[in-house]
């Protein structure tokens, strides 16, 4: 390092950097921060704040008799996505690594997920699933699954089921592109070297692929983790949180108490909640690569 | 190796070949299924749609639809204002994000872990999660339902993954080539503008296009700070259009497709610097 850019004091940072920490700021803390300050206070209706309420708004909050549901639907959601993206994911980037003919097709073709507008792609899906004219039901009749058309909405439970497919559906290609990166960190020659060693192409990845991946995996597991906790395009294209709060997570939840039932005070004790659990997240994150820093 | 034993190993060879190709085929077509229905939904008429028993293809392709679209939905006007958001948010971005990133690639100093780590949690923060808070701040500013709004709040948002992606294009680029350009007697600001930036390209490229694709997709901020439709971007606009009774799915996608295309070509192009850039904090 030269003599130049050795002895910084703080002050030298400050010009080169002021105008992040000032968006950062501005934008970022101070709404979290009155959030919280929300939470604790009576807000009315047309969204003035009418002095402290002390914990009232959490109150409110932990009696609304949905949000029992509601928690454990968002376990179960966050849970769910993550899980089956990773195991989809796993073996499509092994797809995405090998070489066969049209491979940068292939790869073209799983970007789009990632590229479109969720709120796009919700909105496809939310037409092939229609009750009259999705092509679900055509598929479904074509291949004699069902006899008539079928409301794949109409019950809660299988409309939940089908609102985590279409999370799956855009969460897999960034969780490939990540662990696709983490194959092309893996050296052929390791790969080499366990053929050579007669190991069956299943053992080799077992053995010695899968472990090398782990990092990357960490990684693309806990950043889906909070994605799909604060994801909200599809749930709100598709069912809206309903039929009443029947398909809800805990961030439609917050959004509709707020900007539905103009209840910005508990809304506001939800959402600070939600920014508590994702700090938790990140600290996952963190201590995640801490530990590859050590590595 | 030997002449008489190919044959046999090449046979065995595309024998697995036939296999992944198809496996891999199979999963691109499940992966864009959903779009491809997109596009074939926007190539019927309206009649078409709605007629039972429908068709997978269309019997006559409307490719007016791309057409029409301009005159039956109010295209323009929600392309125009996601073009302005999003194309401000991302030269806000660009323009507060590289001098942080070059001074962080090229200095330590106290304070750099606490500024990093201060980024690395803003990219982890969707807006999402602060929507109420970040609602009730553009009301204190009087800013509700204006273009500012949205610009400000996506450039700060999006400002993290530019800082990652820029920095390590600039900690990349050897010191001497700089250092000759001061001794040259060239500013550090000359040098940065002249040296730096046109060797860190790649970089500035796909931090612009990340940004502005980000901005571009947005939803949830612009559905709370928006509310008249001259100020709606998008994804609200199109958004807006299902709620009504008699939805014209052919309109809608292919005002999606319109909106789509180009992104998911810009994204291709930058795909192989994503993941560095949104995994960064992980590595640093």
């Amino acid at each position: 390092m030269s003599g130049r850019t050795m002895n910084k004091s703080r002050l030298g940072a400050l010009p080169w950097i002021a105008p992040a920490l000032i968006m950062i700021a501005v934008f970022v803390i101070w709404p979290a921060f009155e959030m919280i300050r929300t939470s604790f206070q009576n807000v009315g209706a047309t969204g003035q704040s009418k002095g402290w309420a002390g914990w009232s708004n959490y109150h409110t909050l932990f009696l609304n008799p949905d949000l029992k549901n509601v928690l454990i639907r968002t376990f179960i959601w966050v849970v769910c996505v993550v899980f089956f993206t990773m195991i989809i994911s796993l073996p499509v980037a092994q797809l995405l690594n090998a070489q066969y003919p049209g491979r940068k097709v292939v790869r073209w073709s799983i970007i789009v997920p990632w590229a479109a507008s969720l709120v796009m792609t919700s909105t496809a899906w939310k037409w092939i699933l229609d009750a009259y004219y999705g092509v679900l039901n055509e598929i479904a009749i074509d291949l004699h699954l069902r006899k008539e058309s079928f409301d794949w909405l109409a019950d809660t439970r299988q409309s939940f089921i089908w609102l985590m497919v279409v999370a799956v559906f855009v969460s897999v290609p960034f969780t490939s592109f990540v662990i696709l990166a983490g194959l092309s960190t893996i050296p052929n020659d390791i790969k080499e070297a366990s053929h050579v060693d007669g190991a069956t192409s299943w053992k080799s990845y077992k053995h010695i692929t899968f472990p090398l991946l782990k990092p990357s995996l960490f990684v693309a597991a806990v950043i889906n983790l909070i994605n799909v906790f604060n994801s909200f395009p599809i749930i709100w294209v598709i069912t809206q949180g309903g039929p009443g709060y029947e398909t809800d997570t805990t961030t439609t939840l917050a959004y509709k108490i707020s900007f539905r039932d103009q209840d910005v005070g508990q809304s506001a004790s939800m959402a600070a909640i939600n920014f508590l659990i994702i700090l938790v997240f990140i600290g996952f994150f963190l201590k995640a690569s801490k530990n590859q820093e050590q590595n | 190796m030997s002449t008489q034993v190919l044959p046999k190993r090449h046979k065995r060879f595309t024998g697995k070949k036939v296999t992944l190709t198809i496996s891999a085929w199979t999963m691109g077509l499940l992966f864009f299924a959903p779009y491809l229905q997109m596009i074939l939904t926007a190539l019927k008429s309206q009649e078409e749609i709605t007629a039972i028993p429908s068709t997978y293809l269309p019997k006559k392709w409307a490719f007016e639809n791309f057409i029409g679209v301009w005159k039956e939905i109010p295209l323009a006007t929600y392309l125009k204002s996601s073009f302005i958001i999003s194309i401000c948010a991302t030269l806000i971005v660009i323009v507060i994000a590289i001098p942080a990133a070059y001074y962080v690639a090229r200095n330590n100093f106290r304070g750099k872990k606490l500024f990093l780590l201060l980024v690395l949690v803003t990219q982890m923060f969707a807006p999402t999660a602060l929507v109420v808070g970040i609602f009730r701040e553009i009301v204190a500013f009087k800013l509700v339902d204006t273009y500012l709004a949205l610009i400000l709040v996506y450039a700060a948002f999006n400002m993290a993954f530019s800082i990652w992606i820029l920095s390590s294009f600039f900690a990349s680029i050897p010191k001497e080539i700089e250092e000759a350009a001061w001794i040259d007697g060239c500013s550090r600001f000359t040098t940065l503008t002249k040296i730096v930036l046109p060797l860190a390209l790649p970089g500035l490229v796909t931090a612009f296009i990340f940004t502005f694709i980000a901005a571009w997709n947005e939803f949830v901020i612009a559905l709370t700070l928006t509310s008249s439709p001259e100020h709606e971007p998008l994804t609200v606009g199109l958004t807006s259009l299902i709620g009504q009774y008699q939805v014209q799915w052919n309109f809608l996608f292919a005002g999606s497709l319109i909106a789509i295309v180009p992104v998911v070509i810009l994204f291709a192009l930058i795909e192989k610097w994503l993941v560095g850039g949104l995994t960064a904090g992980s590595v640093k």
